[in-house]
C-alpha cells in the first residue's frame, strides 16, 4: 500500500515509525545523553517491612566520583507521590490514602522502596557508592496477601489506614440481588484468584533530568506514557514547581502496558536533584529494579455468584473481591478495582441485577496499578469464567449459555451504571467459533483422547469500555483529572501537515494511523503528514495514552481540528472562488463551487492562507492552523468473542495452546495491520497470565522470588501459538470516526478462555478448580488430586 | 584497571581504552554511540541487545567489550545499504513486526543468525530459534512471519 494515497483508511498502510526503529536510529529515553551528565543510581529497600533508624551516607559521599547523594530527609518541602482518583466508601466515607513519600521516611514498605538517590561520575561509581550507604532497619514483620492483610493482627503498613483497609466501595442494588437469588433455580459458584502480574515492558523505566539556570527550567526526558499528566502532578502537587518552567518529554517508548502511565518517585527525585546537582542526571532501570519498582497488575481474590432460572437465564449476579493495593496508592491505583471493575459485570448479557463489593487492602508488595485492560480483564476472568461453570452446570453447550443471556437492543442500560451504545455479539460469537472450527473439535478431541491427551475449548465474550469518559461524570465519581485529549493541525503554507496530538503512541503506530486519518480527511498523501507527540514543549495539551483511548478520544480530538482546518478552508476558498461559503464543496482535496468545476486544490488554499496578498483580512486571520479538545460523551464498548483450544498431557502437566481465534468488534478501522498486531500482542499477554506469569512473594518475609526473567516467565515465542483473528464492526455511535479502540482486547479476553479450555479439558479427569498460572506443576498435581 | 582493544564494528575499525569490566554493550553504546543495541534486562534473558560476533548472534551484555578484541562485530546500525533495508528489516516492516521498536534490533539480529542456519526455517523452527529473544508488544505473530518472509528473499538474493 503506497503512502502517497489518499484514500486510506482501512488500509494496512505500511508503519511511518519503522525505519527508525529498524535502523537503530530510533531515540529511546537511555539513548539521551546531554553533556556532563551524571548517574543515578536508587538504594532500594532489601527488606519488606522495616522501621529506619539511622542513615549515614558519609562512606557514600566520599567515594570515587559520587556528586551527591540525597535521602528522604533531604527533600524538605517535597510532597508524597499523590493519587488521582479519590474512591468514597459504602460508609460514605473518602478512602484511606497514606503519604506516599518519594524517599523513604521513617519506614520502608516494600522491597524495592527507594531510599537514597546517588549521583555519581559513571554507573558504576554510582552503583558501587551505593552499597556504602549505611542504613540500620528495624525489621518489622510483613504481610504479603491482600486477604491476609484485612485479618486482625495482621503487620499494620500504615498508621493512617487501620486494619490495613484503603476502602470497601459497593456498586449496585442489594436487595434486588438478594430478591433474585432467593427465587433463583440454580446458583453457580467461583472462588477465583486473579494472579498479580508484573507488566515488564522491555524497556525499563528511564529519565534523564536536567535544569538551566539561564531559564530557570527544567527538561525530563522519561519513559511515560502521558508527559503532560506526569508534568501536571509533579509540579502542582509535589514539588511545588511552576508548571510552564518544567518540560516533559516521552520520545520514543519501549512499551507501556500500564506501568509508564504513573508518576514515580524515580524522576521526581532526579528533578529535584538536577538543579541542587547544577548537571544533568540520567538513569536507566535495571531489570531487577524493574520487578521491585514499576507498579504491578492485577492481584484480586473473588467469590462471584451466578443466578439463573431454570432455563440457564441469568437473575443475578452476586461478586465480593478483595484487591491488592501493594505499599502505596499508585497514580490510578484506586479505580482499577472498583470503576473500571464492578461496572463490567454485566458482561454482554442482560443481567438484570448485579451486586458487587470491594475492598482493597495494602500489603507490604510493590503498589498495583493498570496493566494491560485495567479491571476489565479482572471483570471478565469473573463473567466468563462463571458463564462457563454456568453452561457445566446447567448442560448447555457453551454457546447456548452466551445465546440465551446476549443484549441485543441498544442502547442498553445495565445494572452497574454503564450505558452500552451499540454492538453485535451474535456476529463475533458465529465468527470466532467458525474461524475456531468448532465443529471439528469432537472429532479432534477423539483423536487426542486416544493420544492419551486431554483437548478444552473455551470461550470468553468479553466487553470492555474504553475512552474513559466524559469528564464531568468521571469528576463525580472521584477522578483527579480531566478525561478529554487534545489536538493541533498545522497545516504549513505549502500543504504538508504536522499534527500534535496528545496521546503517546509506545508502539501502538500513532504516527501512522493518525496521518491516515489527517490524510483521508484532506485529501493529501500519508507521506505529508508527520504526527507528533510526547512532548509538552510542543504538544499544547493531552491526557496521554491509556486504557484504549487514543484513537476515540485523541483520534477524535485531530478530527475536531480537520473540522475547523476545514471549514476555514472553505471561507478561504469562497473568496479566492467568489462565491458563497454555503455553495463550497470539500472532497478529495478540492474546494469546490457545488455544481461547477471551478475549484481550488487544498494546498492552494493552504499557501493562501499563508501569503493573503488576496484574502479577506477584514474578516479572516492569516495562517491554517487549528487546535481542538475534545471530551467523550461516553465510553466506548469493544467487545468480541476468543475461542481456545488446548491440549494436556496428563503425564507431565503440560498445557499446549493449539489454537487460539478470536473475533472482535472495534467499530470502524483505520488500519487493520496495525489493529490486528495489537491483538496479537494482548493475546499473547493473556495467555502468559492464564499459562505462564504470576509474580510471587515469600508469604513470611515479604521478598519478591519472581524477580527476574528467569523466574517470572513472560511468554516467548515457542509458548504461544499463530492466532486466528477476525473482526466485526458497529460502529461506536458517538464519536466521529466510529472507533471503539483496541488496544487491550486480548489481554482481557484471553485469560477467560484459555482458563475455560483448561477446565473443558481437566473436567474429563475430574478436576474442578484450578488458578491461573496453569502451570505444568499445579495441572499435574490437581490431575493426581482428582484421581486420588 | 584499563585496557586497550581494537574490534571491526560494521566494517570500520576501531580502537579504544576502556575499563576491564565494560560490556561490549556498553562500549558500543557509550563509546562508539550505536544506541540501536538495547538493554532489556540484567540477566542475559531478554536478548535485546543481540549483536553478530564474526558471523553469530552474541547477547551483548554478557560478554566484555575485552572479549571482543580482534572480531568483527555488526549492529543494527550495520545491515542497511545505501539507505535500503537489508532484506530482514524490510520483512519485518513488511509484516508490522515490530511495534514498540525496543526489541526489534536484537530481534533482527538473533534472525540474521537463525536463517544462516536455516535458510528455510519453518514456524517452529523460527519460534524455537528465537526463543533467546523476549518480545511484550507483537505476541510474535508477525515476528514469525517475517522472519520467514526475510529468509526468502534473501534466499533469492534480494
Amino acid at each position: 500500500m503506497g503512502a502517497n494515497e489518499t484514500n486510506v483508511i482501512g488500509r494496512a498502510v505500511r508503519r511511518k515509525e519503522d525505519a527508525r526503529f529498524l535502523t537503530g536510529t530510533g531515540q529511546f529515553t537511555d539513548d539521551v545523553n546531554p553533556p556532563r551528565h551524571t548517574h543515578a543510581y536508587f538504594l532500594r529497600s532489601p527488606h519488606a517491612h522495616a522501621r529506619i533508624v539511622a542513615i549515614d551516607a558519609s562512606r557514600a559521599k566520599a567515594a570515587p566520583g559520587v556528586v551527591a547523594v540525597f535521602t528522604g530527609a533531604d527533600l524538605e518541602g517535597v510532597n508524597g507521590l499523590p493519587c488521582g482518583w479519590l474512591i468514597t466508601g459504602t460508609d460514605g466515607k473518602p478512602m484511606n490514602e497514606p503519604p506516599h513519600p518519594v524517599l523513604a521516611k521513617g519506614k520502608v514498605r516494600h522491597v524495592g522502596d527507594p531510599v537514597a538517590l546517588v549521583v555519581a561520575e559513571s554507573p558504576h561509581q554510582a552503583k558501587d557508592a551505593a552499597e556504602l550507604v549505611d542504613v540500620d532497619y528495624e525489621i518489622l514483620p510483613a504481610v504479603v496477601s491482600c486477604v491476609e492483610a484485612l485479618k486482625p493482627g495482621a503487620p499494620q503498613v500504615h498508621d493512617e489506614a487501620p486494619g490495613n483497609r484503603c476502602y470497601t466501595w459497593s456498586l449496585g442494588d442489594k436487595a434486588a440481588v438478594d430478591a433474585a437469588f432467593a427465587k433463583a433455580a440454580h446458583v453457580s459458584k467461583l472462588d477465583i484468584v486473579n494472579n498479580r502480574l508484573i507488566p515488564n515492558a522491555i524497556e525499563p523505566r528511564a529519565a534523564v533530568a536536567s535544569y538551566n539556570a539561564a531559564e530557570d527550567a527544567y527538561t525530563l526526558y522519561v519513559a511515560n506514557q502521558n508527559p503532560h499528566v506526569e508534568r501536571l502532578l509533579m509540579t502542582a502537587f509535589v514539588l511545588g514547581l511552576p508548571e510552564h518552567k518544567v518540560r516533559v518529554i516521552a520520545p520514543d517508548v519501549g512499551g507501556g502496558f500500564g506501568s509508564k502511565i504513573y508518576l514515580y518517585a524515580e524522576e521526581t527525585a532526579m528533578v529535584w536533584a538536577a538543579r541542587r546537582v547544577g548537571r544533568p542526571i540520567k538513569w536507566a532501570a535495571e531489570r531487577s529494579e524493574s520487578f521491585v519498582s514499576d507498579a504491578h497488575g492485577r492481584d484480586h481474590v473473588t467469590h462471584a455468584e451466578l443466578a439463573m432460572d431454570a432455563e440457564g437465564r441469568f437473575l443475578a449476579m452476586r461478586v465480593h473481591t478483595t484487591a491488592n493495593m501493594g505499599a502505596y496508592l499508585s497514580t490510578f491505583a484506586s479505580c482499577i478495582p472498583t470503576i473500571l471493575y464492578a461496572t463490567l459485570l454485566a458482561g454482554q448479557y442482560t443481567t438484570p441485577a448485579i451486586h458487587c463489593e470491594v475492598t482493597a487492602a495494602f500489603t507490604n508488595t510493590v503498589p498495583v496499578d493498570a496493566y494491560r485492560g485495567a479491571g476489565r480483564p479482572e471483570a471478565t476472568f469473573v463473567v466468563e469464567r462463571l458463564v462457563h461453570q454456568a453452561g457445566v452446570d446447567m448442560k448447555l453447550s457453551q454457546d447456548e449459555i452466551r445465546r440465551r443471556n446476549f443484549i441485543r437492543t441498544f442502547p442498553y442500560q445495565t445494572p452497574v451504571a454503564l450505558t452500552y451504545d451499540t454492538g453485535g455479539y451474535d456476529a463475533c460469537l458465529d465468527e470466532a467459533m467458525r474461524l475456531a472450527d468448532v465443529a471439528g473439535f469432537a472429532a479432534r478431541k477423539a483423536e487426542a483422547a486416544k493420544r492419551g491427551r486431554l483437548r478444552g475449548l473455551g470461550y470468553a465474550s468479553y466487553i470492555e469500555a474504553c475512552g474513559l469518559a466524559p469528564s464531568n461524570i468521571a469528576g463525580a465519581l472521584g477522578a483527579r483529572a480531566g478525561l478529554f485529549e487534545a489536538g493541533e493541525v498545522r497545516v504549513h503554507p505549502t500543504g504538508s501537515v504536522t499534527v500534535f496530538t496528545g496521546s503517546h503512541s509506545h508502539g501502538q503506530g500513532h504516527e501512522t494511523t493518525f496521518a491516515q486519518v489527517v490524510a483521508s480527511r484532506l485529501g493529501i498523501p500519508v507521506e505529508n503528514v508527520d504526527v507528533v507527540h510526547g512532548d509538552t514543549g510542543r504538544v499544547p495539551f493531552g491526557m496521554g495514552t491509556y486504557g484504549s483511548r487514543s484513537l476515540a478520544v485523541g483520534g477524535t480530538a485531530i478530527v475536531k481540528a480537520l473540522d475547523k482546518i476545514v471549514a476555514k478552508g472553505r471561507k478561504i476558498a469562497a473568496h479566492l472562488l467568489e462565491a458563497a461559503e454555503t455553495d463550497i464543496e470539500f472532497a478529495d482535496g478540492k474546494f469546490t463551487v457545488a455544481g461547477t468545476d471551478r475549484s481550488k486544490t487544498f494546498g492552494e488554499v493552504a499557501l493562501t492562507a499563508y501569503v493573503p496578498h488576496n484574502y479577506p483580512l477584514d474578516k479572516l486571520e492569516p495562517g491554517l492552523n487549528e487546535t481542538a479538545f475534545y471530551d467523550p460523551t461516553n465510553f466506548t464498548f469493544p467487545a468480541g468473542t476468543h475461542i481456545c483450544e488446548v491440549e494436556i498431557d496428563p503425564e507431565t502437566g503440560v498445557v499446549e495452546v493449539v489454537s487460539f481465534a478470536a473475533c472482535d468488534d472495534f467499530g470502524n478501522i483505520i488500519n487493520p495491520m496495525i489493529v490486528e498486531g495489537q491483538v496479537h500482542g494482548g493475546l499473547a499477554q493473556g495467555i502468559g497470565q492464564a499459562l505462564l506469569e504470576s509474580c510471587v512473594y515469600d508469604a513470611e518475609s515479604g521478598q519478591l522470588l519472581s524477580g527476574s526473567f528467569m523466574d517470572y516467565a513472560l511468554p516467548r515465542a515457542d509458548d504461544v501459538p499463530s492466532f486466528k483473528v477476525g473482526t466485526k464492526v458497529t460502529p461506536c455511535t458517538h464519536n466521529p470516526l466510529g472507533a471503539k479502540g483496541c488496544g487491550e482486547a486480548g489481554a482481557i479476553g484471553a485469560p477467560a478462555a484459555m482458563m475455560n479450555a483448561v477446565h473443558d479439558a481437566l473436567a474429563a479427569v475430574g478436576v474442578k478448580s484450578l488458578d491461573m498460572p496453569a502451570s505444568p506443576h499445579r495441572v499435574w498435581k490437581a490431575i493426581r488430586a482428582a484421581r486420588a | 584497571m584499563s585496557v586497550t582493544i581494537a574490534m571491526s564494528v560494521n566494517g570500520r575499525p576501531v580502537e579504544a581504552t576502556v575499563d576491564a569490566r565494560t560490556l561490549l554493550v556498553e562500549f558500543l553504546r557509550n563509546d562508539l554511540a550505536l544506541t540501536g543495541t538495547h538493554v532489556g534486562c540484567d540477566t542475559g534473558q531478554c536478548g535485546a541487545c543481540t549483536v553478530l560476533l564474526d558471523g553469530k548472534a552474541v547477547k551483548s551484555c554478557t560478554i566484555l567489550a575485552a572479549q571482543a578484541a580482534g572480531a568483527k562485530v555488526t549492529t543494527i546500525e550495520g545491515l542497511a545499504r545505501d539507505g535500503t533495508l537489508h532484506p530482514m528489516q524490510a520483512a519485518f516492516r513488511d509484516c508490522h513486526g515490530l511495534q514498540c521498536g525496543f526489541c526489534t534490533p536484537g530481534m533482527v539480529m538473533s534472525a540474521l543468525d537463525l536463517v544462516a542456519r536455516h535458510p528455510a526455517p519453518d514456524e517452529r523452527t523460527v519460534r524455537e530459534g528465537l526463543d533467546g529473544n523476549l518480545c511484550r508488544c507483537t505476541g510474535y505473530h508477525n515476528i514469525v512471519k517475517a522472519v520467514q518472509q526475510g529468509a526468502a528473499a534473501m534466499r533469492q538474493g534480494g
